[in-house]
């Protein structure tokens, strides 16, 4: 039995909750959770608020195993897991935020999502209150010769909103701090109630270049709390998109990462492939984005006659396109002068902060759902997960290369043996309140779903966290050093989500 | 700097607004000078995407409008990185109520004419955002719209239709 299990065993297991565990803890518990989680010895996969309860969900990466505790919160607070463990102090601001619930000795007080624009404060608790606005405080700096560049949440390019405050001596950034939630649209409000097919086009729409992997975190969430599965065609189908979408967003990243880098020569092909794999999947899903096609019990569409066809060729242009564009990448001087070196992310950091995806794999964090916690089709299929451990703008870059030959891979080996069979089953009315949680690797990393149903089949809760809650931190500790300028460049290697984090 | 600032904040824009269309002897010059400035200058339009509470879905089939497929360029449309050098607006989201200042800040930021695109479904009513307490739900709940272009997200091509119809007005 893993680790985690017997340190959870000695709370009360829910028997709801479902394929791992969850367990309803006491406070001390709680707070020995958090010091474990200080010393290393568990991940943070999520913190989240629900009604008048604290939820923290935990990996326990040698024995493969995620496990929840939950903490009531009777008096409406909850010992700060932030004050320990640093992952946990946006997750716990939004928890106060939203629910209005309070990390007792939390390091940072001062709302994260919440900017004083909504009509109401603690949207999500039983009794919402009234708007709160005060001015946001940024973090002080103080000495000689330093000086603040604010930007945002307006960008002069085509990305989504946020604040970025630089206090840089001269060109280098003593410290950058982020200010995100301009973009939330309170899905979690939304999803409360909701049935379960509105439930699954609101995943689809947290995040739109995850779209498939939030689709599919959602439906696996689901079908865990319902104790059904989809058929196994309609789980290779679902791994022949996900594979398709990290293609997409990888080959269209590593063209936008050279591109801020002032290098749009690898732009141009690469803008040009993606849009080919989004041509493929259009000509295999009926949609580019393949939005809306993963429903829990299945996927609504098949893939088209002519679209296997079609999805072959595309891995026969890319096989062939890519061996050019990464010698350009790896033999273009200027362009390694910028990438090589730069942004350098701290291997502790990133263990620490659990950052998943090309932000952990670039700096020797090898952690991969399809790999640590194996769910279908992957169960079944060779593939390798490309572990770097230079940290910098580059490392970053050749994961993602690496990253995309093996998709290729994947898809060639799904296409060849794909099952036949149906395409979806019929959810049943559960009857009772039940639970489920599912980690699935989108291209950034881990997205966690967890989803309570009511008797009638309805939401309850749902909560989905983005891999990019554990990457945007250490953006703010990769670019220190660096020059301000260096900034899009190591932004964009990282490409943290904003939507999903704002939620 | 710091009276640049200053100028910039207390000054506002030197661009003079647009002439009224009533004025009959600047519209009969109009006329006259129309054909000859359509020949020698051609049509363009400068874009100004503002993300007002998206999913990041219209934005990346925004940036695709520039692939080697679809070269918005051609057609005289182009990003530009700042409202004060854009004549549209081409906004995407639900209009969050953190982002709906930063909106109309761009664009009152925007000298005219100018025109707003609601680009995305939730960008046309709210989509399915719309009832949150964190959105305005659409555009049109804070800016007037000249131009609705739907989807979820719209297609490059659909995008791309929906721009040149404006290049028309």
């Amino acid at each position: 039995m893993p680790a985690l299990f017997n340190v959870l065993a000695s709370g009360r297991i829910r028997p709801d909750h479902r394929p791992w565990l969850r367990a309803e803890v006491d406070a001390a518990l709680w707070c020995a959770l958090a010091q474990q989680l200080a010393e290393g010895r568990w991940t943070l996969l999520g913190l989240w608020g629900d009604a008048g309860a604290v939820h923290m969900a935990l990996l326990d990466a040698t024995g493969g195993a995620v496990g929840v505790a939950s903490l009531a919160c009777a008096d409406g607070t909850f010992p700060s897991v932030g004050r320990l463990h640093a992952p946990a102090q946006r997750l716990e601001r939004t928890i106060t935020d939203l629910f209005g619930l309070t990390p007792v000795d939390a390091p940072d007080t001062r709302p994260w999502l919440d900017h004083g624009r909504w009509p109401v404060s603690r949207p999500l608790a039983a009794r919402p209150g009234a708007p709160e606005a005060a001015p946001y405080a940024f973090l002080p700096v103080e000495g000689e010769g330093l000086h603040e560049v604010a930007v945002g949440p307006v960008h002069a390019g085509i990305i989504e909103p946020g604040h970025f405050r630089f206090t840089a001596n001269g060109e280098a950034v003593v410290r950058l701090e982020e200010r995100l939630g301009y973009v939330h649209r309170g899905v979690e409000g939304l999803m409360a109630g909701a049935s379960v097919a509105q439930g699954a086009a609101l995943a689809g729409r947290v995040c739109g270049d995850s779209t498939v992997a939030y689709a599919l975190a959602f439906a696996r969430a689901v079908e865990a709390a319902l104790g059904v599965a989809a058929p196994e065609r309609a789980q290779w189908l679902r791994g022949l998109m996900a594979e398709l979408e990290r293609l997409a967003n990888h080959i269209g990243d590593i063209g936008a990462v050279c591109n801020d880098a002032a290098f749009p020569r690898l732009l141009a092909p690469c803008a040009v492939l993606r849009e080919q794999v989004l041509r493929a999947a259009e000509a295999g899903f009926g949609q580019r984005m393949m939005k809306d096609r993963i429903v829990p019990g299945g996927v609504t569409a098949d893939l088209a006659p002519a679209g296997a066809a079609r999805i072959r060729a595309l891995v026969s242009t890319a096989r062939a396109a890519l061996p050019e564009l990464i010698s350009i990448y790896d033999g273009t001087a200027s362009l390694q002068d910028r990438t090589a070196g730069t942004g350098f992310a701290r291997p502790d950091l990133v263990a620490r902060f659990g950052c998943g995806g090309f932000v952990g794999r670039a700096s020797g964090r090898g952690f991969d759902a399809r790999r640590v916690l194996p769910y279908a089709p992957y169960d079944a299929l060779t593939f390798a997960v490309p572990v770097l451990d230079g940290g910098d703008v580059n490392a970053r870059v050749w994961v993602r290369i690496k990253e995309v030959e093996q998709s290729l891979g994947l898809v060639t080996q799904m296409l060849d043996r794909m099952p036949e069979g149906p395409l979806g089953v019929d959810l049943p009315v559960p009857g009772a309140p039940c639970e489920g949680l599912a980690l699935v690797e989108g291209f950034r990393g881990d997205v966690l779903a967890f989803v309570r149903l009511d008797a009638e089949g309805r939401i309850a809760r749902c909560h989905l966290r983005d891999p990019s809650w554990f990457q945007w931190p250490v953006l703010e500790a990769a670019i220190e050093g660096n020059i301000i300028a260096d900034f899009p460049l190591c932004n964009k290697s990282f490409n943290c989500a904003y939507a999903g984090v704002d939620l | 700097m710091r009276t640049l600032l200053l100028d910039a904040l207390l000054k506002g824009p030197l661009t003079e607004p647009a002439p009224a269309a009533d004025d009959a002897e600047l519209m009969a010059l109009a006329a006259q000078l129309e054909g000859a400035a359509r020949r020698r200058l051609g049509r363009g339009l400068a874009i100004r995407q503002v993300d007002a509470g998206s999913c990041n879905g219209c934005e990346l089939e925004i940036h695709a409008l520039s692939n080697a497929y679809y070269d918005l360029e051609r057609f005289g449309l182009r990003f530009v990185a700042s409202p004060r050098h854009a004549d549209v607006l081409l906004v995407t989201g639900p209009v969050t109520a953190n982002m709906r200042e930063a909106l109309l800040r761009t664009h009152a930021a925007t000298p005219g004419p100018k025109w707003v695109v609601a680009a995305g479904s939730c960008a046309c009513d709210g989509g399915m955002f719309a009832g949150s307490y964190a959105c305005a739900g659409g555009v049109e709940a804070v800016l007037p719209v000249d131009l609705r272009i739907p989807g979820c997200p719209p297609s490059p091509a659909t995008l791309l239709k929906g721009l040149i119809a404006l290049l028309g007005r």
